[in-house]
């Protein structure tokens, strides 16, 4: 391989791991509340559906962002109902609302367009903007890190952020001790519900957006199924990274160049890796991540389990 | 058996079947609503808009009960969609969550496959057993892996049937697109053609296959592992609390295994049944083929008994031979199905929401009550 293959891998590593970053990140609020949220792909679709819908309309990528985040959180608002006011298991509303999300986002696009399959396509020019263009100018580096566009930049700064919410804040701790321990933290006077729902709405919050760089950041229109299981491969980064936001980035890298390296392969003709087995390798290492192969993997201790207050 | 046992009997059963039943009706309703909004975006008159869900349904229920080349081709859906929905009740007998059934049915339709174009010296009956062992025997395999990590590593069952979904998905595209692929065609090499399941003759010319057989005799030997063995009645232990059949002296971990290899078995057979009897060769997967994903929906709403199972997926297999259908003849587009399908699961998920409204209302009548007593 040559030295472009090489930039562009890395560049492209950056671009692919953003979604998968962003969505993981999302997520880690929720399941450190104590919500299992594995609805992240629909909750994807859902955002990557509504943006470009709203761009289309409107011309505007800005209002597209509003709506992916505005539509993220209006899906996980569902699973939040669901799963903690009338305490549905986790597991099974996350399915529905993947289910939900594919039928959903096909039906309206026969709705609002009169095909299903794939929406139209939008200009180059309303996609979102490429930022700090002139990074490029930098040898090396800049390519890499230059003239992605804005929620790329969004997705690695929200990992300093959410270190910071999780861990320096009052909010974090409460978030973390409902996640841990509900019962405790509910005779401390912490809302458990409160926290919850805040946990499962940001992790829409940070999907829909993170489903928004497929359609109005990187590309020009929503196919049916594009999301393909980045939201699986979002909480496998998660549960690789041990549910910390650095570990999460990384582990959004390392699979970012595992799909960069099925492109690149495949752009300069290298037959000896399998594109197919090179897929499966983010999957492969979360298994042994949890069984304890490659550093024993420990969720949140109440995760999963519906929260009653006593005496109802 | 006395009048009361029955009577006793009758009310059990309604008690049970109440949610789901609720659940499909407002599930239905939510799509009315979706097709009623159709209309009135086509710019539909009053009526017509009104019209709309019942035309849908109509289209619906015509296309599977308006022939017997319609009643066939949902039969077909059935097949998988009965084994992959036993499959997962199996194991929520277990308390597990096999959400892994996708996966396990990729693996089962690869290896019914392989037997398919492999083995063909055999005598066709033999190669037949062969095949539908081989889906079985993979499905289980993969399954009974999960069921494993949980035994001896304490891993979510959930995590590791996902994460093994996705590489069932890739490996199975890699053998069939790479290792055994077929010249010009999108797949793997053809199976004996003498080994494909018989169809049924009076559903001719639908693709109504032998294979229901199969579903069925699974659906009885799930009953009859579950109330009926000893096995059975650990694994329900296990399922109810895992610490209390612990004490009892049931071994917990191995029950994780077995439960997992049994549900592993019947989504395997899904695969291989399905494709035994459908498909001339393993085709190249773009996305999931989701019987593992409804099989879910339908253990929920068969309440995970194999009755309730054996007709949610009838259910769900008249909706998806009808959706297009529908789509052709009401303009209705046929994803509407996958909403009705979606609520249903969330009504039956979330049974608190009906029991929350009914205690709400007996809270008000109780309170109702106190005042006229003052």
């Amino acid at each position: 391989m040559n030295r472009i293959a090489f930039i562009s891998l890395f560049a492209m590593t950056f671009r692919l791991a953003a979604p998968l970053l962003l969505a993981g990140l999302g997520a880690i609020f929720s399941e450190k509340s104590g919500v299992i949220n594995i609805a992240i792909e629909g909750i994807m679709t859902i955002g990557a559906f509504f943006a470009l819908v709203v761009t289309y309309a409107t011309q505007n990528p800005w209002l597209g962002l509003l709506a992916a985040l505005i539509s993220g959180v209006a899906i996980s608002a569902l699973h939040a109902v669901v799963s903690i006011k009338f305490e549905a298991n986790q597991v099974v509303s996350g399915v529905a609302i993947n289910i939900l999300a594919a039928g959903l986002t096909a039906f309206l696009l026969n709705v609002f367009y009169g095909h299903g399959g794939q929406s139209p396509a939008i200009q180059t020019a309303w996609q979102l903007p490429r930022w700090f263009s002139f990074l490029r100018e930098i040898p090396l580096i800049g390519p890499i890190i230059g003239g992605h566009n804005p929620l790329v930049y969004f997705a690695f700064a929200m990992v300093p952020v959410t270190s910071f919410i999780l861990f320096k804040t009052s909010l974090g701790l409460r978030l973390r001790a409902v996640g841990e321990h509900p019962r405790a933290a509910d005779t401390l006077g912490v809302n458990v519900y409160k926290m919850r729902y805040f946990g499962v709405l940001m992790s829409g919050a940070l999907g829909g957006l993170a489903g928004a760089i497929l359609t109005i950041g990187e590309g020009t229109v929503f196919l049916e199924g594009m999301v393909a299981g980045r939201g699986f491969i979002a909480i496998a980064a998660i549960i690789f990274g041990k549910w910390m936001p650095l570990g999460t980035m990384l582990a959004c890298l390392l699979f970012g160049l595992t799909s960069g390296l099925q492109i690149v392969f495949q752009v300069v003709n290298i037959t000896a890796v399998k594109p197919q087995i090179l897929a499966t390798l983010p999957y492969v290492l979360t298994i042994l991540a949890l069984a304890g192969f490659v550093g024993k993997s420990e969720g949140p201790a109440a995760s999963g389990e519906p929260y009653r207050k006593e005496g109802h | 058996m006395n009048k009361a046992k029955v009577k006793k009997y009758l009310i059990d059963t309604w008690l049970t079947i109440r949610f789901p039943i609720l659940a499909i009706i407002l599930g239905l309703f939510v799509g009315a609503l979706a097709m009623i909004w159709v209309g009135i975006q086509d710019g539909m008159t009053f009526s017509e808009t009104l019209m709309q869900p019942v035309n849908g349904y109509r289209a619906l229920f015509v296309s599977v009960f308006g022939s017997a080349y319609g009643f066939g081709e949902s039969l077909v859906y059935a097949v998988p969609l009965m084994l992959t929905g036993l499959s997962i009740a199996f194991a929520f007998r277990c308390g597990l969550f096999n959400i892994g059934a996708e996966g396990q049915y990729i693996a089962g339709s690869f290896a019914a496959a392989y037997v398919g174009f492999t083995f063909s010296h055999l005598p066709t009956p033999l190669q037949l057993l062969l095949a539908i062992i081989a889906g079985g025997l993979a499905g289980g395999l993969w399954a009974a892996f999960a069921g494993w990590l949980k035994a001896k590593r304490g891993v979510h069952e959930v995590i590791t049937t996902i994460m093994m979904n996705h590489i069932a998905f890739y490996v199975y595209n890699f053998l069939v697109s790479d290792v055994f692929k077929a010249q010009n065609y999108q797949g793997s090499h053809a199976i004996n053609p003498d080994i494909r399941l018989p169809r049924f003759e009076i559903f001719a010319p639908s693709r109504a296959h032998y294979g229901i057989f199969i579903a069925l005799l699974a659906a009885i030997i799930v009953y009859i592992i579950l109330w009926k063995t000893k096995i059975g009645f650990e694994v329900r232990a296990v399922g109810l609390k895992a610490t209390a059949a612990n004490y009892a002296g049931i071994d917990v971990a191995k029950k994780f295994v077995i439960a997992m290899f049994i549900s592993g078995i019947l989504s395997g057979l899904a695969g291989g049944a399905h494709l035994l009897g459908t498909m001339r060769r393993a085709p190249s997967l773009g996305s999931f083929p989701n019987y593992g994903f409804d099989g879910i929906a339908v253990a929920l709403i068969g309440q995970n008994h194999p009755v309730g199972v054996v007709l949610a997926s009838l259910l769900f297999a008249f909706m998806k031979r009808g959706a297009p259908i529908m789509q052709a003849q009401a303009g209705i587009a046929k994803e509407v199905v996958s909403i009705v399908q979606a609520s249903i699961i969330f009504f039956v998920a979330a049974d608190q929401i009906v029991k929350w409204f009914f205690r709400r209302k007996t809270k008000k009548s109780a309170k109702i009550e106190v005042t006229m007593n003052e």
